[in-house]
């Protein structure tokens, strides 16, 4: 098949782009604070969205012991429960999660793993994270506002968001909105030097069809996230109109305590549907990046080309074209037409068939596979369970007649947490322990990451299961006490308190996972290059760390993709991407 | 709704497009070294500004297609009173569709090198856009003196929000604009320059080409565009 001339130099293709030049430090100030280096921009990234995602994480202890001992804290009282609610949901779906894997996880790989020397538009990487600091000190600041941070649910719902019996009513909705706005601002600037990297300063012979899958989930990612963050950006924007200058975009006509409010004839059916048309695709945001890092740790860890290739490719963009279309499904109990729940219901049953394609074909490159049971594996593969199991209870959730009694119930709560919640986070502590030798030089210890491995799963499951459990029995969720339930046995709420206590210990189990991440900047195993012995061009820099600029004097050449591992009379049981081939040397 | 599928619909056929010239349909197992069928590339690639500016106008049609979305959803209510609409529109349109052909005359001063004629189209689009800015700006002023509040009726904060976004955009072309005439005047070299001119030209035409349709759809005309679509269609 191949035609192996020897003149290496004439096999790849021409660049696609000339040189550029590089932004150079001069200031300790340039280099790592006011940095345009992807790498830094990274980091910053990351280093900020897990510092307000442990905010979150606190968020979401208060919540778990006022539902397991109502009103054994005197400071969590309904106001600051449903501030918590909302504040835990906000935080970690969008300025943690969408964050980590576009902003931490892109900025590093995308340049390193296309073979480029940094982001097309660095200055504008550069204000993309500084914005979205100043979006999440907004939010966070609002916790120190009078009246707090809104306490309407993460989805913000109006009319009941902005009007006065809501927490946060006088500031904390309006920061809230503030803080989106402008984080939506931020992202689109980093999101353009996602797509635009990808598009433009691929190396010489990186062809699409040989990109990492990493780079094509958070590629796919980042177009989706450009095309969807409209609609919350027009949603808030409108939201805030509504509650700073009294227009009726989303506010029906409404009587509040006797009063007689100045709205007429908004609808909030409106806002529900820009909300979800950004609202769905945004779990897929979150999903493509996590999808297309465990293909790369599971290939590289298990010694074996990703199976299929082509075909998760095309699965990445079919879920990507299908979830613009099923934001429907969250608006079930909305009254909506049964034809359009019908069609909502039929296209989310439709995005079953590319994930599943995905999840077979990590399964079948496990088969017979060489299989090494490092950290970051142990996470991919708790990834792909816990992901076919949120799932499989996704496609009950995705039918009208078994959503409308479950919607409002604890099992919606389970489905959401294992699928958008559990399994990224564990993609994430995967994708950390995989590329920390290359951020910083060193390995990670191997027995704590195990120890926090196991913990953090396990712990997982117990959380999330039983809520499952609890949801069919009909246990509401939101509310701030079940009080005295005939229908809510009394071993639900000693389920509740266990599931309190767990998820409390696997919180503070995070703290190994910490003190591994520092301790391993000293005294971690010194690292190479490449340990994994993976063949991706992140792992084939001259550098490691990377220096500024990635590649030294010459960019990288690309012969082959990214998966040539255990190819039969290979000298090695991997290829890296940038070895010239040999003449007559493995030709099919 | 209907608008926002009819821009997806564009969207992913340019980018089903892109794709199968890619060769996303290879399989990269069996290619090892040159890649089979690898077209390569005739001309030179457009320049990395370009691509990025021609996504960002996707995000820009996304918040205009979103809001219009809005727009007619709500428009079907019976409560809807379409606002007196201010003589001065029309008066900005014209403005606003010279001010577009002005930057393309740069823009073609710009590709011929003609730094000095470069500069006044420049200047001259730049003024005619400032002015449109402010046309609008009376126009608020008018509805407002005339007692047509944003918090009034729908349709009145419906043309607020849409005129401001728009008028926004435009400040923000502006902001760019002037760093080009800034560069003009210091570089003897309009060939440099090139490239961002077309950008900002792009960019104008993208405004005008919104504009215009909002235009129509605020002084209740689109139902008319519509049915001259849908008679041509069937």
């Amino acid at each position: 098949m191949t035609d192996l001339t020897g003149r290496t130099e004439d096999a790849a293709p021409p660049a696609e782009v000339p040189e550029m030049e590089l932004f150079h430090a001069h200031s300790f100030l340039t280099k790592y604070v006011f940095c345009q280096d992807a790498k830094v921009i990274a980091i910053q990234y990351a280093g900020t969205a897990i510092a307000i995602g442990l905010v979150a994480l606190v968020l979401s202890w208060v919540i778990r012991i006022q539902l397991a001992f109502p009103g054994a804290v005197a400071l969590i009282d309904a106001k600051a429960y449903y501030q918590a609610v909302t504040m835990h949901g906000m935080i970690m779906v969008v300025y943690m999660l969408t964050a980590i894997f576009l902003g931490g996880f892109g900025n590093y790989l995308i340049p390193l793993m296309v073979g480029a020397r940094d982001m097309v538009f660095p200055f504008v990487n550069m204000l993309s994270y500084w914005v979205y600091l100043l979006a999440t000190l907004v939010l966070a600041a609002s916790y120190f506002a009078p009246g707090g941070p809104s306490g309407a649910g993460w989805t913000l719902y109006p009319p009941q968001s902005i009007l006065t019996g809501t927490p946060g009513y006088d500031y904390g909705i309006v920061m809230m909105l503030a803080s989106l706005v402008l984080f939506i601002v931020g992202f689109t600037m980093g999101g353009l030097n996602y797509v635009v990297t990808v598009l433009q300063a691929r190396t010489r012979g990186m062809t699409l069809m040989r990109m990492p899958l990493t780079v094509w989930g958070i590629f796919a990612a980042a177009v989706m996230a450009l095309l969807a963050f409209p609609g919350l950006f027009v949603a808030c924007v409108m939201l805030l109109l509504d509650r700073t200058l009294g227009t009726s975009f989303f506010m029906p006509a409404i009587v509040e305590f006797g009063e007689h409010k100045a709205y007429v004839g908004g609808s909030p059916i409106l806002f529900q549907h820009l909300f979800w048309f950004f609202g769905h695709p945004e779990v897929y945001i979150v999903a493509l990046p996590a999808f297309g890092i465990v293909s790369d740790l599971i290939s590289v860890h298990a010694r074996k080309n990703i199976f299929g290739y082509r075909m998760m490719v095309w699965a990445i963009i079919a879920i990507g074209v299908l979830s613009m279309v099923v934001w429907g499904h969250h608006m079930y109990v909305s009254g909506m037409d049964p034809l359009f729940g019908f069609f909502f219901a039929v296209t989310t049953l439709a995005i079953a068939v590319p994930t599943a394609l995905k999840v077979y074909n990590w399964v079948i490159t496990l088969w017979r596979a060489d299989i090494r049971f490092t950290t970051p594996m142990l996470f991919a593969l708790g990834f792909l369970v816990t992901f076919v199991n949120g799932g499989l209870t996704g496609l009950y959730l995705g039918n009208v007649i078994v959503d409308v009694p479950l919607s409002k119930t604890l099992f919606v709560v389970a489905h959401f947490h294992m699928v958008m919640g559990i399994a990224p986070v564990l993609v994430i502590f995967g994708a950390i322990y995989h590329w920390y030798p290359k951020i910083t030089g060193r390995m990670m210890d191997e027995t704590l990451g195990k120890v926090h491995f196991w913990i953090t799963f396990l712990g997982a499951y117990a959380i999330f299961f039983p809520m499952h459990y609890l949801g069919v029995l009909g246990v509401p969720r939101r509310f701030y006490e079940l009080g005295e339930t005939a229908f809510i046995p009394d071993s639900a709420h000693l389920l509740n308190v266990s599931i309190t206590v767990i998820a409390l210990v696997v919180g503070f189990a995070q703290a190994i996972f910490f003190y591994n991440l520092f301790a391993s900047l000293k005294r971690g195993k010194p690292a190479g290059g490449n340990p994994w012995r993976a063949a991706s061009l992140e792992w084939q820099t001259p550098e490691t760390p990377p220096g500024h600029g990635n590649w030294g004097d010459e960019p990288p050449i690309v012969y082959r993709w990214a998966y040539a591992y255990s190819v039969p009379g290979a000298p090695e049981d991997y290829i890296p991407q940038n070895e010239p081939p040999i003449r007559g040397e493995h030709s099919s | 709704m209907s608008v926002m599928g009819l821009l997806f619909v564009v969207i992913a056929s340019i980018a089903a497009t892109w794709l199968w010239r890619q060769g996303v349909l290879q399989a990269p197992w069996l290619q090892e070294g040159d890649v089979a069928g690898y077209s390569g590339r005739a001309v030179a690639p457009p320049p990395a500004a370009k691509v990025g500016l021609g996504v960002f106008l996707a995000v820009a049609a996304c918040v205009f297609s979103l809001m219009t979305a809005a727009f007619f959803m709500r428009q079907s209510s019976p409560d809807w009173r379409t606002p007196p609409m201010p003589g001065v529109l029309l008066l900005n349109t014209l403005t606003l569709v010279a001010s577009s052909v002005t930057i393309q005359m740069a823009h073609f001063a710009a590709m011929r090198g003609a730094r000095e004629r470069l500069e006044a189209w420049l200047v001259a689009s730049a003024a005619l856009s400032l002015l449109f800015v402010l046309g609008q700006l009376w126009a608020w002023r008018e509805l407002i003196a005339a007692g047509v509040y944003a918090a009034g009726n729908p349709a009145n904060a419906f043309f607020y929000l849409l005129t401001g976004a728009h008028g926004l955009h435009l400040i923000g072309g502006l902001v760019a604009l002037a760093g080009v005439i800034g560069r003009a005047w210091r570089e003897r070299t309009p060939a440099t320059l090139s490239t961002s001119v077309e950008l900002c030209a792009t960019y104008w035409h993208f405004l005008l080409i919104v504009w215009l349709l909002l235009f129509l759809m605020l002084t209740g005309r689109a139902d008319a565009l519509g049915a001259i679509c849908r008679r041509i269609i069937s």
